[in-house]
């Protein structure tokens, strides 16, 4: 399951580059930043991630997930600080 | 035409009944939704059984619908429910159930829809007010204060949508000829339109002449506002 959600949010990423053009977007790995410190979002682009990641995820797995969250736009705490948090923030609430 | 995609709550009876079928009317595509089945026949008007307050059947109806229609150009929050009654003698469940129809739902649905329409840069959100909050009307105080919490989330929302070329206002009714005003008392009714600076009951009319103006797309440069029928401020 982890690789598919992995891929998901690659794929997303990708999609949201073609309009941000950014550099560090190009080939996003486990360890890209996405959020925060670092991050290659700002938090209008992150609020559109965050809804094409939404509906992947009903597509995938037919689950409907709310990804926002009180800790979303915390700069040290955020699930969205890198594709392996977001990975594992999203494992958790498809498992909830 | 910009706007063909409207999305309607509450549209069983009432307000939202007349909007639906004025907007149906206009050539617009209409999704409405109310708890109970839809009373609107038209080949261009879908309905969904659901809740206003519940999380997941609002998130699933707007996916639904972008699904079927790939955008939404419009939302009039309109579902809500109204409260009677003096503050010693409500209940907590009324209290409970008027918040949840009235702002829960407002604020989910405006959630919902903002995620779809941001994709085009594009929408018009109007969320339903009342004139029962700058009047502050005696015995309505669960009601008027889930209506004061619509405008401020409308005033707010306004700022955080802004960059996607959304546009959120609110429009405050005054009391209009629906099944809520019947059970108003005739004196008590009285005395309210008394503290309108146009003294009569609203009509459907009014509030289809003002939704018109809010969701014009050459409204772009209105955001963020609370305007009141009957000349309340």
């Amino acid at each position: 399951m982890k690789n598919q959600i992995e891929a998901i949010i690659i794929e997303a990423l990708q999609d949201l580059n073609d309009d941000i053009e950014s550099e560090s977007l190009e080939n996003p790995t486990k360890e890209t930043k996405i959020f925060g410190e670092e991050g290659a979002l700002d938090s209008l682009a992150l609020v559109s991630l965050i809804s094409d990641l939404e509906e992947a995820i009903h597509d995938d797995f037919g689950k409907e997930v709310t990804l926002a969250d009180e800790k979303a736009m915390s700069q040290h705490r955020s699930p969205f600080g890198s594709v392996e948090s977001l990975t594992e923030y999203i494992e958790l609430l498809i498992k909830e | 035409m910009k706007n063909e995609i409207m999305v309607i709550t509450g549209t069983r009876k009432g307000i939202g009944k007349y909007l639906a079928e004025y907007y149906l009317s206009k050539g617009l595509t209409v999704i409405g939704c109310s708890r109970g089945e839809g009373s609107i026949e038209d080949p261009n008007y879908r309905h969904f059984m659901l809740d206003v307050a519940d999380e997941k059947a609002v998130i699933s109806m707007i996916r639904d619908v972008k699904k079927e229609f790939k955008k939404i150009d419009v939302l009039l929050n309109n579902a809500g429910a109204a409260s009677m009654n003096h503050i010693l003698l409500t209940p907590y469940k009324t209290i409970k159930e008027t918040t949840e129809a009235n702002y829960f739902g407002t604020f989910l649905f405006l959630r919902e829809v903002s995620k779809v329409m941001l994709k085009k840069k594009y929408g018009r959100i109007v969320n339903f007010a009342s004139i029962a909050t700058p009047l502050k009307w005696e015995g309505e105080a669960a009601y008027a204060a889930s209506k004061a919490a619509v405008e401020n989330l409308t005033q707010i929302a306004a700022k955080e949508v802004a960059e996607y070329g959304i546009t959120v206002n609110a429009l405050g009714s005054t009391p209009v000829w629906t099944d809520m005003i019947n059970r108003v008392p005739k004196e008590k009714l009285e005395g309210i339109l008394n503290q309108q600076s146009i003294k009569r009951i609203g009509e459907m009319k009014d509030v289809s002449h003002l939704c018109d103006f809010l969701i014009d797309e050459e409204s772009n440069f209105i955001t963020g506002q609370v305007i009141y029928l009957g000349g309340v401020s």
